[in-house]
């Protein structure tokens, strides 16, 4: 979900951004230690190096991609099994633009089209169920990834799916929430973080009162912030704040967009189609309650229900991406990270979409304080 | 009598062939070179100058799109890519690829709307050949142009003359055709997006006249503003430093980069160009190209400086203050999921 306007005015302004940097300066310096706080999402990620942030932080202050970048904690087995079903001779799969230049045990989606397999590239699952209308005599199998954002999107295209019968369309159900994988994180031993910039995207969704369990479990503490500049940066500053004042709590930096309950009404479609299930992420492994599947009662739509071979998987030899999403390292300490490992021809999955650790470190960082 | 649709027979050299180019090309492309339809054009004797010769190839998806179409495209596109040498283009070929099933009287669209570029432009197309390709081996119509012009005595244009505090002025606001193509795959319909498809070459040609010491020039077509500025900063051995808030965009071009996950600084562009002159020069460049320049609203855009020893090749100042390096694109600008 993006907005059509850019919130500039105010919140890219540099008189008020310089302001926050001030702010953070001096709550870095009560700190009096190098504090580290994890950005959840990846659209932060994305956020944080396109406005060139990171470089207007104090050097004490560093900021970690976290697992919210959809492309990156899907596995190669997942892959595997769309390759797989895209060798059937009536389907045609159906992804975001993203998954096309990710790693699997063989060829990416992208090697898999040029040799002349039916992948089409869509905006919105329901582009999906338009293809499926227009073609009557294939089966469009959708690669439904993304987290709580793009379930709601998924579960609407099944909706109209079932309301229009339009029987041929299928999702590969891979959809991911992240509250689980958080909490795994949290309770990681080698994971050395002072707090959390949440998801507001996905706060939008499920509620700001979602994440309390960070601050009452573990004792994290956590800012839901937006995806303009000064967004990022208040809540960084926030952060800072409840570190030197030893609180640890979930603060609601977006508001303006973002209640503690969420939306409910995208809440009941989701739950209409989806039920909790254990699912793989690239780095952590299986999750417990971690994914959605289909509910049994939408079976004929649940493309994993297709018999296919499957290779062994394949991870990449070398490929840290496990430890990078984990914010246990950075990019660089990864021994392919531009060795072998580039947007150009990405190992891992973070190196491939613009959100992902590695690539947002490769396009915006690897070039250090001399930029 | 002209058909509905192409046909195969339209590309077997015989009659259908010759009906295709009488009827839909020739009334609109019409000039004494053209008209022989010998295998060759011969033409005058050249001005006096270096030759500049440029050839590319249009496979636009959709061929026809708000402002323009791969007619136009197939003009524009080689007029500039020839008056970025700091030539003058004088004459064009074309060549057109048709898919089998493609409607005739969108052929002959797109052969009126390479006349009209012509015609904005100032040049002739003095030769051409038509091909058919069976359906599905073509997508309508893909066109191949190829273009001559000469640069004046005296001119010399290019990357090998930039120095370090050049100044970058842009012609206009960047963006406008890739997000229209990308609009229009995406089916998000704008009243107010429209291709910058426009030749520019009148307008580098008042930017000499009006005195200026262009040091080089080129336009931001495929892969945008981000690829033309790493190419040249490659070459140059220099880096160039983008002001983020100085470059034009349009908010409706904003707006569909915001909403398809796109950088505004990676969509190509079909009618503007970036001029390098001295920073002294830099005023003079944005005022003749505010009257002259497609699109209207140029601005001074970047500089260049010596690149540290390690550093980035381009590098641009945000809006919000910060630093970071400009990368080239890798594969094409996916759109991302969420």
């Amino acid at each position: 979900v993006r907005t059509m306007k850019n919130p500039d005015h105010v919140l890219s302004d540099p008189e008020v951004l310089r302001g926050l940097v001030d702010e953070i300066t001096s709550l870095a310096n009560r700190v009096g230690r190098p504090v580290a706080f994890m950005e959840v999402c990846g659209t932060h990620t994305h956020a944080v190096a396109a406005a060139g942030l990171r470089r207007m932080l104090p050097t004490t202050v560093r900021l970690i991609s976290g697992p919210g970048c959809p492309v990156c904690v899907t596995p190669v087995t997942y892959l595997d099994r769309a390759l797989a079903l895209a060798e059937l001779p009536d389907i045609t799969l159906a992804s975001f633009g993203d998954l096309m230049r990710v790693p699997s045990s063989t060829v990416t989606l992208e090697e898999a089209r040029a040799r002349g397999r039916r992948i089409e590239i869509v905006y919105s699952p329901r582009d999906a169920v338009n293809l499926a209308r227009k073609n009557p005599d294939r089966r469009i199998v959708f690669l439904a990834v993304g987290f709580e954002t793009t379930a709601p999107t998924i579960a609407a295209a099944l909706a109209e799916a079932e309301a229009d019968r339009v029987e041929n369309f299928l999702i590969l159900p891979g959809n991911k929430i992240m509250p689980p994988p958080m909490a795994a994180l949290s309770a990681d031993p080698d994971l050395n973080i002072a707090g959390y910039l949440l998801p507001g995207h996905v706060a939008v969704i499920s509620g700001w009162e979602s994440f309390r369990f960070l601050a009452e479990e573990h004792g994290l503490a956590g800012a839901v912030v937006g995806f303009a500049p000064a967004d990022v940066l208040r809540g960084v500053a926030d952060l800072l704040r409840q570190t030197v004042e030893g609180r640890c709590e979930i603060a609601n930096l977006y508001g303006r967009v973002v209640d503690g309950t969420g939306n409910t009404t995208a809440r009941t479609l989701i739950e209409r189609f989806f039920e909790p299930a254990t699912t793989e992420w690239r780095g952590f492994g299986p999750i417990d309650g971690s994914g959605l599947g289909l509910r049994p009662e939408w079976r004929h739509r649940d493309a994993e229900r297709i018999p296919v071979e499957l290779p062994d998987p394949v991870e990449p030899v070398g490929c840290r991406c496990g430890e990078v999403l984990r914010g246990v390292v950075d990019p660089p300490e990864c021994p392919l990270f531009d060795a072998g490992c580039t947007p150009d021809a990405p190992v891992g999955a973070c190196m491939v979409s613009a959100e992902g650790s590695c690539a947002a470190w490769y396009r915006h960082d690897r070039y250090g304080e001399v930029v | 009598m002209t058909r509905p649709t192409i046909l195969m027979g339209h590309g077997s050299g015989g009659r259908l062939t010759t009906e295709l180019i009488r009827t839909a090309f020739l009334p609109h492309l019409d000039n004494p070179f053209l008209a022989v339809l010998s295998d060759a054009a011969v033409l005058p004797e050249l001005p006096p100058g270096r030759p500049a010769l440029s050839t590319d190839a249009f496979v636009v998806d959709p061929p026809e799109f708000p402002g323009g179409d791969v007619g136009r495209l197939a003009v524009c596109g080689t007029v500039n890519d020839v008056a970025m040498a700091g030539a003058r283009p004088l004459w064009l070929t074309l060549a057109v690829i048709i898919e089998e099933g493609t409607p005739t009287e969108f052929v002959e669209r797109c052969a009126r709307s390479a006349a009209t570029a012509a015609e904005e432009a100032g040049v002739q197309v003095v030769a051409g050949d038509t091909k058919v390709v069976a359906k599905g081996a073509g997508d309508a119509v893909f066109a191949i142009s190829a273009g001559l012009g000469v640069v004046p005595p005296g001119r010399d244009v290019g990357d090998h003359r930039l120095e370090s505090g050049d100044v970058l002025v842009c012609s206009g606001p960047i963006g406008d055709h890739g997000a229209t193509i990308m609009a229009a795959r995406h089916g998000l319909d704008s009243d107010t997006l429209t291709s910058d498809a426009a030749p520019v070459n009148h307008a580098v040609e008042a930017l000499f006249e009006a005195g200026i010491e262009v040091r080089s020039l080129h336009d931001p077509t495929r892969g945008g503003l981000k690829s033309v500025t790493n190419e040249v900063a490659d070459r140059s051995g220099l880096r160039i430093v983008l002001d983020e808030a100085a470059i034009p965009i349009r908010p409706q071009v904003r707006a569909v980069c915001d909403l398809l996950g796109l950088d505004p600084l990676g969509l190509a562009c079909e009618g503007r160009f970036l001029s390098w002159v001295p920073a002294e020069a830099a005023d003079s460049t944005v005022r003749v190209l505010a009257e002259t320049a497609p699109g209207a609203a140029p601005a001074a855009i970047g500089r260049m400086e010596a690149r540290p020893s390690g550093g980035a090749p381009v590098v641009l100042r945000t809006r919000t203050g910060g630093l970071r390096p400009l990368d080239l694109l890798s594969g094409t600008d996916l759109p991302r999921i969420c």
